[in-house]
């Protein structure tokens, strides 16, 4: 039981900080050129 | 290094103003001010498809006088280019055609962020994460937890559920509470009180230390049902913003003269009656309007629905959206935009639209007869273990288990899965599908009505007696031709297009507006043009004619040319059962021909836009559904008036939004196969539901008597979305080899017929 009380805020957290990156990557505008990204890679910057 | 340009051009190139891209003017209008002194422009750039485009554009618009930032978004074919106002314009089209790229602007509004998707988006990562860590806690449940554990793990699984519901599950709640507001039912209104009742019961069960809490069936019953809801919205969604990028055909603005003789370009709606407007070779007229000065002729195509150029002198009445193509005109505005023959024609399209709005969708159909009998079942279910047993806690219970189990998780997912599946399809095949409804509604047609110029035929003449001309005449008329826009030279010029050309070196071509152009070379003139100016003898009547010193060289015989894969396609519609015919408003002897070419026998010619919304109606009386194929602005109330429609790319913009189907290749060949994909979608979107009710026919007697624990929800519900979504995606594996031959056979004409041109 006193595992329990350490281990499920730890995984609850590191659930949340994934929620939390998607939604900050949704927010960010990461996902509105898909294909953009995928070809930029490719792009020399000078 | 341009890898895409060509590819533009068979796409979008038998549109003969989208070459130039939009004016400073335009772009000007278009732009929106930003802070700190700056505009900024979105422009849709068809071509763009590798990373070496984004490159080239990048730089190219990064090196203009005045111009901040430019980038471009590959998924949605877009540049966005900002620059600083002192500066003034930069040439961004001009720079973009250079490179070798069409670029066009959209409606304004286009370019807002989408909300909804966002919000879509935001929903389905909650509830996918709450029914992530839920169902992992229920694990441990099934798994043996007792006591306080058992009830630690419910309380923090109901702390993750009551966030997850509140913010992903308002997306269905606020389209029950419509729903149920306006005295109907949809599928959201069993899926709503479902997820609730099952939530509310569990807290209930939760706070009495219950044993079995459902909080992981309605977080992933959310998700399932979120993930169907986000898929049909990105469907519509591309197809939306795709139409949006294509050129737009009504004019944005015009240069107007004003009393003290300077000339401003104002946008349309500020156009006054009255007004004196300029309007160059190649711009649309923006109101309707009367022929001050100037001598032109005009491509009515898209707006009456005449295949040939009408020639136009001092007092002739214009109507708004033509195109002038040879001459400069100075011509007086008769009405404002909003009460122009553009106007007129959205006027009529929303009377014709209303009819369609009492189609249902398959999905609400299904939920209406649904739910009823669901609600109906739990309630007795209710009664009857109250009956039998008097436990009203257990009869709550199996009651509210019996609706978690049939709550349409599988209906939600069994529609949207299979539409998204076709839509993608058809989008390969370069036809965009408005929404999941016109496809159900598509698979019911049974009269397929055409319109003419622009439809079956390009609205672009073909040579037809190339070999019985001279090489030489041929050569010199294309060479000439090559100085106009105007539709039959373009075509002359093309015929000589890869050929190795011969030099001739003119001293000067003149395009005279009205008759043709007359070029000098020495002392020689040659006039390619009306017969009667060419030969300077009022008598003749021959056509187009080229002439040297009033000598003929060549005669011309053009005829409207059908559009890639017509005749395969008018075969394949009728070879499926369905009535074909032609609604024009075009002369009868071109109607008559292009109906003898394709084997049509009901046709009609010279019919007014109201007049196709009238023929649609009757139709519709007779209880036929029909599809009309059209693009002009003539078309659009048609468009909107019939069962579901189809336009080209080259359609005029309120037809190209009136259309549930846009296809961007030239072939009418997308027209048999939209239906197929259609049919092929509906066909199994009925399997889809017919498996949703045999698993409802095996899960409910287990509901009714009470053996459904979470545990047993959860694998229900589960196991029967991935039946659903499995047999959904057979039709992008298993549907090829059936689309094939059709595409096929119909590819097999555009070769043919472009050869011959």
């Amino acid at each position: 039981m006193s595992g329990l009380l350490v281990l499920l805020p730890i995984a609850l957290f590191l659930g949340g900080l994934g929620l939390a990156a998607f939604l900050w990557s949704l927010r960010s505008g990461q996902y509105e050129d898909m294909d953009g990204a995928a070809e930029r890679i490719l792009v020399d910057d000078d | 290094m341009n890898c895409c340009g060509p590819e533009a051009d068979v796409a979008l190139g038998f549109n003969p103003v989208a070459a130039s891209g939009p004016s400073r003017e335009e772009v000007m209008l278009a732009s929106r001010p930003l802070p700190g002194g700056a505009r900024q422009v979105e422009l849709s750039v068809p071509g763009v498809h590798c990373g070496a485009c984004i490159a080239n554009i990048e730089a190219a618009l990064g090196k203009l006088d005045g111009v901040e930032h430019a980038r471009v978004n590959l998924s949605t074919k877009r540049v966005s280019v900002r620059w600083l106002n002192e500066t003034g314009v930069p040439p961004v089209s001009e720079a973009l055609a250079r490179l070798g790229y069409e670029s066009h602007l959209f409606e304004q509004g286009a370019d807002d962020k989408d909300e909804t998707l966002a919000e879509l988006i935001r929903g389905l990562g909650i509830a996918g994460f709450a029914a992530g860590n839920i169902m992992l806690l229920s694990v441990s449940v099934w798994s043996g937890a007792t006591d306080a554990t058992r009830d630690l793990f419910h309380w923090i699984s109901a702390l993750i559920a009551l966030p997850a519901l509140a913010f992903s599950g308002r997306i269905f709640f606020r389209s029950a509470w419509g729903a149920l507001r306006n005295g109907r039912t949809n599928m959201d209104v069993p899926i709503s009180i479902g997820i609730l009742l099952a939530f509310g019961m569990s807290i209930y069960d939760t706070a009495n230390s219950g044993p079995h809490a459902y909080f992981d069936a309605s977080a992933s019953l959310l998700f399932f049902l979120l993930i169907g809801r986000t898929l049909d919205h990105v469907m519509r969604e591309r197809a939306r913003v795709a139409v949006k990028g294509l050129a737009r055909l009504a004019a944005r603005g015009a240069t107007v003269l004003q009393a003290d003789g300077a000339s401003a370009y104002l946008p349309v709606q500020e156009i006054e009656p009255g007004m004196r407007i300029l309007l160059a070779a190649g711009e649309r007229v923006p109101v309707d309007a009367k022929v001050i000065k100037g001598r032109s002729e005009l491509d009515c195509a898209i707006v009456s629905g005449e295949s040939a150029p009408v020639a136009v002198e001092s007092g002739a009445a214009l109507r708004a959206g033509t195109l002038n193509l040879t001459g400069p005109l100075t011509i007086e505005a008769t009405a404002k935009a909003q009460d122009s023959f553009l106007a007129e024609m959205t006027r009529l399209m929303e009377a014709a639209e209303s009819g369609r709005g009492g189609y249902r969708r398959i999905a609400d159909r299904a939920a209406a007869l649904y739910a009823p009998v669901l609600h109906l079942t739990a309630f007795l279910t209710f009664v009857a273990w109250m009956i039998a047993d008097g436990n009203w806690h257990q009869a709550i219970t199996i009651a509210i288990a019996v609706l978690i189990i049939t709550c349409p998780c599988a209906l939600g997912l069994a529609v949207p899965i299979v539409q998204v599946a076709a839509a993608r399809r058809l989008f390969e095949n370069g036809i965009m599908v408005k929404d999941g409804a016109a496809m159900e509604r598509l698979a019911e047609i049974d009269t397929v009505v055409f319109d003419k110029t622009g439809t079956l035929t390009l609205g672009r003449p073909r040579l037809m007696n190339a070999h019985e001309i001279e090489a030489d005449a041929l050569s010199v008329a294309a060479a000439i031709a090559l100085h106009s826009r105007h539709p039959i030279s373009r075509v002359l010029a093309e015929t000589q297009a890869g050929m190795p050309t011969k030099d001739w070196h003119f001293d000067s071509v003149d395009e005279i507006p009205g008759f043709g152009l007359e070029a000098r070379r020495g002392a020689d003139t040659y006039r390619l043009g009306r017969a009667a100016w060419a030969f300077d003898d009022a008598t003749s009547v021959k056509g187009t004619v080229l002439s040297k010193n009033g000598t003929e060289l060549a005669t011309f015989a053009f005829e409207d040319r059908l559009r890639a894969g017509a005749v395969a396609a008018v075969a394949d519609l009728r070879a499926s059962g369905l009535a074909v015919e032609i609604l024009s408003g075009d002369h009868p002897e071109a109607v008559d021909a292009v109906a003898k070419a394709l084997g049509i026998q009901t046709f009609s010619a010279g019919v007014l836009p109201s007049g196709k919304v009238e023929r649609l109606e009757a139709l519709k009386a007779k209880g036929r559904k029909v599809l009309m194929v059209g693009d002009g602005l003539n078309d659009a109330p048609a468009l909107a008036a019939a069962h579901v429609s189809i336009a080209p790319a080259s359609a005029a913009d309120i037809g190209r939004s009136a259309a549930d189907f846009v296809f961007l290749r030239e072939s009418l060949s997308a027209v048999p196969l939209a239906l197929a994909a259609s049919r092929e979608a509906n066909r199994l979107i009925r399997q889809n539901l017919v498996l949703a009710i045999i698993y409802n026919a095996v899960a409910v007697p287990i509901a009714l008597f009470g053996y459904v624990t979470p545990l047993v929800a959860a694998l229900a519900m589960s196991g029967s979305s991935v039946i659903v979504i499995a047999n959904g995606l057979r039709l992008g594996a298993g549907k090829r080899s059936t689309a094939k031959p059709v595409a096929n056979r119909t590819n097999a004409f555009p070769a043919k017929e472009a050869m011959a041109s």
